[in-house]
């Protein structure tokens, strides 16, 4: 909807008073969009306004700062009375990080280049001994240009880089893209694709998951549930690749459908996975509940408040393990989950042993998905041949981390012509610096595991 | 906890056998590998990966050849926290401009003799992200490359078979 300086004002102001939660904000050149949840009906709009200008949302909604400060950067779109007008994807310049004064403190830089094998970024810290007093992110090392390449490209070629914008979460982009690109385009999918999809974007969370409890407790250095999670994360690749045909399904979700139909044994593969993992998961749940010395380290630990999860519209196990029941897969939701039946596990207490524990509660709801999937799959093709024409649509898809939003404009010629994709992290990454405040260096690991942010979904 | 430690005591082992190294790294490797610094690391290699703007995918299975079904380190490899703890310097991504500087820096941190092993489709000339203004266009844009394994991303598999053969020449 294209809409006057006036609406948009009057859409941040209803942003500042908390009835709508900020879903995206990005530019082309000569126009700004913004996409805003109702926080009630959780109905989706979308603004646009054209122009080099526009009048800053950061300015009364801080979660839109660092959208604001990337639409400068990538498109030279200027936010008025921007709260903060560095640079943010783009580097070059000396970053100015921001100050902290008081005695005694002295500051920890780390990163790019980090230690353990994750992907690059900056952290600032200023500690008054072992107390931090504040975090700084510095991000954008992994921008590769990715608006700027979707931008004219083939719907084949377009669908394959969604599906790099975060490859931990390569279903759920790809699922976001191609709904997207099947509404602009009024395009029917069939039933049992819309089935497979929902199939992998499960398999998908439970193998992230996995590994994230595994490693969260790696980080307080119980390695043995790391092993075990490690092992369970990759019986559940080994099916997907059994399944899709690749390790992590890259691919397999294209616009019209699925790239392939499942092989034959697969019904039997997916029972084993689910067997293995009924045997093998709850002693390991107890083993994480039992263990006092770990959760010493992971109780009150980096305790996100309720006020900031929500302000942020935090998605994913952030938001849901401090009290919101946001859950893109049941509001606005998407088939086939309105056939399905599952909980949104929500806790409140925000620290790192409620993010491990709604990560728990998640992967017993996902293997109930699957086998509710299994139960029902349609059968028929798996993909339909898509429409020649143009439009804009929008699409939400629940990742395992948290929501992704998609933006699509198809031209007529069959080509992307401009696309957005909204990581989970942008809104969780500036939370990650409140949490850790007051705790010690040594628990930022495991705040950090904890949140298990993306620095290539939101360095885009 | 215990319990969990009894099973593991009686049952089998859940690390797999190794796969033969891989025929055409060996090939690759041949006409780069100088034989004098073989010896002088024997069958130890200390591995230093660097994220040069991958999607994060490359990452998840590098993390997997730590897990117990692969157990990297049965075979002499170690990741270490610094490059100059490091032989071999894993590298992955199609380089963005943002990370160059980050990555001629970590190579010249790590210590001669040392080899740049490229991973990934992207590593190898930007793959999907070639042609991008952002990005260099591959390891080998910014620094010599001694081995390439390939894939989006490679397999755990794939990625033991190239680092074995990186091994074998070691010997």
């Amino acid at each position: 909807m294209i809409v006057e300086r006036r609406q948009w004002q009057h859409v941040g102001e209803r942003m500042h008073a908390g009835e709508l939660a900020l879903v995206g904000l990005w530019g082309e050149p000569g126009c700004a969009h913004l996409a805003v949840m109702d926080r009630h009906s959780y109905g989706l709009m979308v603004l646009s306004l054209p122009g080099e200008r526009f009048p800053s949302i950061g300015r009364l909604h801080p979660p839109a700062i660092r959208l604001e400060r990337t639409m400068r950067d990538l498109y030279g779109l200027e936010a008025e009375g921007a709260p903060d007008v560095r640079p943010w994807l783009k580097h070059g310049e000396p970053y100015a990080f921001l100050p902290a004064e008081g005695e005694s403190l002295h500051q920890i830089p780390v990163g790019p280049v980090h230690a353990g094998i994750i992907e690059p970024g900056h952290f600032r810290f200023s500690a008054n001994g072992e107390t931090v007093v504040r975090l700084e992110e510095r991000l954008g090392y992994t921008h590769k240009g990715t608006e700027a390449l979707l931008a004219g490209a083939s719907l084949e070629r377009a669908a394959r880089l969604a599906g790099r914008v975060s490859g931990d979460s390569t279903v759920a982009y790809a699922l976001a893209f191609a709904q997207a690109v099947e509404k602009a385009l009024g395009c029917e999918i069939p039933a049992r694709a819309i089935w497979l999809r929902a199939l992998a974007a499960e398999l998908e969370r439970l193998a992230n998951h996995f590994g994230d409890i595994g490693a969260v407790c790696n980080d307080a250095s119980f390695t043995i549930m790391h092993a075990h999670c490690g092992w369970l994360r990759e019986q559940v690749l080994r099916t997907a690749a059994q399944l899709f045909g690749h390790r992590l399904m890259m691919d397999c979700v294209v616009p019209g459908g699925l790239r392939a139909d499942l092989p034959r044994q697969a019904s039997e593969a997916i029972a084993a996975l689910i067997t293995l993992i009924r045997t093998r998961f709850p002693d390991l749940v107890e083993l994480y509940d039992e263990t006092e010395s770990l959760k010493d380290r992971t109780v009150d630990t980096g305790v996100l408040t309720a006020a900031l999860a929500e302000q942020y519209a935090a998605g994913g196990y952030v938001g849901r393990a401090s009290g919101r029941t946001f859950d893109a897969r049941r509001t606005p939701g998407y088939p086939p989950y309105d056939r399905l039946e599952f909980d949104v596990p929500t806790v409140h207490a925000g620290d790192v042993n409620a993010r491990v524990w709604i990560r728990i509660r998640e992967v017993g709801q996902s293997v109930a998905l699957v086998e509710q999937i299994m139960a029902g799959l349609p059968s028929g093709a798996v993909a339909s041949a898509l429409p020649a024409g143009a439009g804009e649509a929008t699409a939400l898809v629940e990742g395992f981390r948290g929501d992704i939003f998609a933006w699509v404009r198809m031209g007529a010629d069959a080509r992307v012509e401009r696309a957005h994709l909204r990581d989970p992290s942008w809104f969780q990454w500036p939370l990650l610096e409140a949490v850790i405040e007051g705790n010690i260096v040594a628990d930022f690991p495991l705040c950090n595991k904890s949140f298990n942010c993306s620095y290539s979904g939101h360095d885009l | 906890m215990r319990k969990l430690l009894l099973k593991s005591v009686v049952q089998a082992p859940l690390t797999e056998p190794a796969p033969a190294a891989d025929a055409a790294a060996l090939a690759e490797l041949a006409s780069q590998v100088e034989r004098a610094a073989h010896r002088r690391l024997g069958r130890s290699l200390s591995i230093r990966e660097v994220d040069a703007g991958s999607c994060n995918g490359c990452e998840l299975e590098i993390h997997a050849l730590n897990n117990i079904v692969y157990d990297l380190e049965r075979f002499g490899f170690r990741f270490v926290a610094s490059p100059r703890h490091a032989d071999v310097l894993l590298v992955t991504g199609p380089v963005t401009r943002h990370m160059e500087e980050a990555l001629k820096r970590t190579y010249a941190a790590t210590p001669d003799p040392k080899w740049v092993v490229a991973v990934g489709d992207c590593a190898r000339d930007g793959g999907l992200f070639a042609g991008s203004d952002a990005c260099k266009g591959g390891v080998g844009a910014v620094l010599p490359v001694d081995l390439h394994i390939a894939g989006c991303p490679p397999s755990p598999i794939t990625l033991l078979k190239g680092l074995l053969a990186l091994m074998e020449k070691h010997r």
